[in-house]
């Protein structure tokens, strides 16, 4: 299976990724390979399988009671923010 | 009494029991061997000799008032995917080149409870995304049995280290190889728990459904002792079981006789080392001998375990690394001109070529119109190849086969080519996609460079493992030899 150039800048712009003019071809070529190789799963016959849903068999998603457990880290966690101002994050301006 | 950084962490443990030696000399003295040899080897990225000093000093005072645990004062490292509170924590990534975790992993406070001392972060393909560590940020490690050839991946850093006798032992983790692939070409043992074994709070994620965390050591004696200690229901980690943690010291000396073992005939098939494979054929003589019923299995749906692979790890990785966004934490590009541009050029600046095309491709099997096609088409094959396994297991007790193809390949390789460099982990992927325990050890030498196999159990079956693993090294010594000029 065979990406293209408008492939990939569709794919990047979906992952929200800038890439360089150079960068263009590689990800063609590699994905397009990676693809290829995915082809390969129309070998087997799932007409009468379920997909897997957990890798434990009959284990499902343990969910916590909806109650408060932790307290407010803020400061600590804003110290590997790259912009803070009186406790918020900053961006760039949204809205105009 | 042989070299301290000769000894494994079972017998670096008693040792400091003996009070043969402090948690602080033995500290210094491994600070020493990992800072020598880190501009040759690269194995670590980041070394806390101040920490690992005030930790061993605790520990010596823990066992001065009789309060030590049968851990407490042996120095490991943590691969640097794990959090350790107030120190870098950067997935081999530029974009958490600068992160300081607020919180310890699970794993990292368990084991810093039981006291044992960092000596520092290993070095890591970026986000754990590789098979030769080469995509680190922080530049490829080398494997020190010969510096021209990668040491595997994803904890490259952590197998390197161990091989080299930098540390006893590293906690490492394994989403489609990880731990065992690079334990297999660096000679070292490494184990991969069951899924939901070990928690995984506070380990960077990569692909949810299959990530674990685990160890290299130098032996599956040391794999049992910290494993007790790092395993475990954790409340933070919904996936994590809530089963009572076994003694897996207790039953490492089981006799084999009457075990049953699987030979995975889909591994021996086609593109498989002569070498490695005489190598198998050998240590399962050696089983043979012990009592062990050798018997061929079947697992016709497990050479499509890359393809399979290659579309669910994209797909979580890409969804998993989506919170990397320039905004909270990690990288910020220069001048952004609004805040698509931010996310954008952060995350294009922020990450490596492989883990972009890794959240490129998640990307695309997960777009509308592509999402039963490749997505489930995948989740359903991987259903067939779990299937085949739970046969497998009732008819064997662990399966066998090879860990790797080829022992270590040279740097730059297989660089060129995604799809050459994820054929690597051809016999490494199943056990992912099943939630299964494995692990790898040392059974040969070819060229000079080690040769492994991989013994595959059923779920939460760690404890057959690793002592087929041990009755298999009390025979041979395959675990024990060093690569030359790190003995």
């Amino acid at each position: 299976m065979s990406l293209n150039r408008r492939d990939i800048e569709n794919i990047a712009r979906l992952a929200r990724l800038a890439l360089t003019e150079q960068e263009i071809p590689l990800y063609v070529e590699g994905l397009s390979r990676i693809m290829g190789l995915v082809g390969e799963l129309d070998r087997a016959d799932t007409s009468q399988v379920e997909p897997m849903a957990h890798p434990l068999p009959g284990q499902r998603q343990r969910l916590r009671a909806d109650a408060v457990t932790e307290t407010d880290h803020h400061q600590l966690y804003q110290q590997n923010a790259p912009q803070v101002e009186a406790a918020l994050y900053l961006v760039p301006r949204v809205i105009e | 009494m042989s070299e301290l950084h000769e000894k494994g962490v079972t017998e670096l443990a008693a040792a400091l029991r003996a009070r043969q030696v402090s948690s602080v000399e033995l500290t210094r003295a491994l600070l020493e061997r990992v800072t020598r040899h880190q501009s040759e080897l690269n194995a670590f990225i980041s070394i806390s000799a101040e920490g690992a000093l005030l930790e061993a000093a605790q520990a010596d005072v823990r066992r001065s008032r009789s309060d030590a645990g049968p851990l407490t004062g042996v120095p490991i490292a943590h691969k640097d995917i794990f959090c350790t509170r107030g120190e870098k924590t950067t997935c081999g990534s530029r974009m958490l080149a600068n992160f300081v975790a607020p919180y310890d992993a699970t794993v990292v406070e368990r084991l810093r409870a039981a006291g044992i001392v960092m000596l520092g972060k290993t070095n890591m393909d970026e986000f754990a995304m590789g098979s030769s560590n080469e995509t680190s940020f922080f530049g490829p490690v080398k494997n020190p049995w010969d510096r021209a050839r990668v040491p595997g991946g994803s904890s490259g850093g952590s197998a390197a280290a161990v091989a080299a006798r930098l540390v006893p032992a590293a906690t490492a983790t394994d989403t489609g190889g990880s731990i065992r692939q690079p334990a297999a070409l660096c000679g070292v043992t490494g184990l991969k728990p069951t899924y939901g074994r070990v928690s995984r709070y506070g380990l960077i994620a990569f692909a949810s459904s299959l990530d674990q965390a685990g160890l290299i050591t130098r032996s599956a004696a040391d794999a049992a002792l910290l494993l007790g200690a790092m395993a475990g229901f954790d409340e933070r980690d919904s996936t994590s079981v809530e089963l009572p943690v076994p003694d897996y010291g207790a039953a490492l000396e089981q006799p084999l006789k009457g075990l049953k073992i699987g030979v995975l005939k889909e591994f021996f098939d086609t593109g498989l080392d002569p070498a490695i494979e005489q190598h198998i054929r050998a240590a399962l003589d050696l089983l043979r001998s012990q009592g062990a019923l050798i018997k061929d299995v079947s697992l016709p749906n497990l050479p499509l375990s890359v393809p399979t692979y290659y579309v669910v790890a994209p797909a979580e990785c890409s969804s998993n690394l989506a919170r990397f966004d320039g905004v909270r934490y990690g990288y910020r590009c220069y001048k952004p001109r609004d805040l698509l541009d931010l996310y954008q050029r952060s995350r294009g600046e922020g990450f490596g070529a492989e883990v972009k095309r890794r959240i490129m491709t998640g990307t695309y099997v997960l777009s509308a119109g592509y999402y039963d096609a490749f997505y489930l088409k995948a989740q359903r094959v991987r259903q067939l190849i779990s299937n085949d396994f739970e046969r497998a297991f009732h008819e064997v007790d662990v399966v066998i086969g090879p860990t790797t193809p080829t022992t270590a390949f040279e740097l730059g390789a297989k660089t060129a080519d995604p799809v050459t460099m994820y054929l690597n982990d051809i016999y490494t992927i199943g056990a992912n996609l099943a939630g299964l325990p494995a692990i790898s050890l040392p059974c040969g030498l070819a060229q000079g460079l080690p040769t492994a196999m991989q013994i595959i159990g059923p779920h939460f079956g760690e404890e057959r493992l690793l002592n087929v693993a041990h009755r298999y090294q009390l025979e041979t010594d395959w675990h024990r030899r060093a690569p030359p000029g790190f003995a």
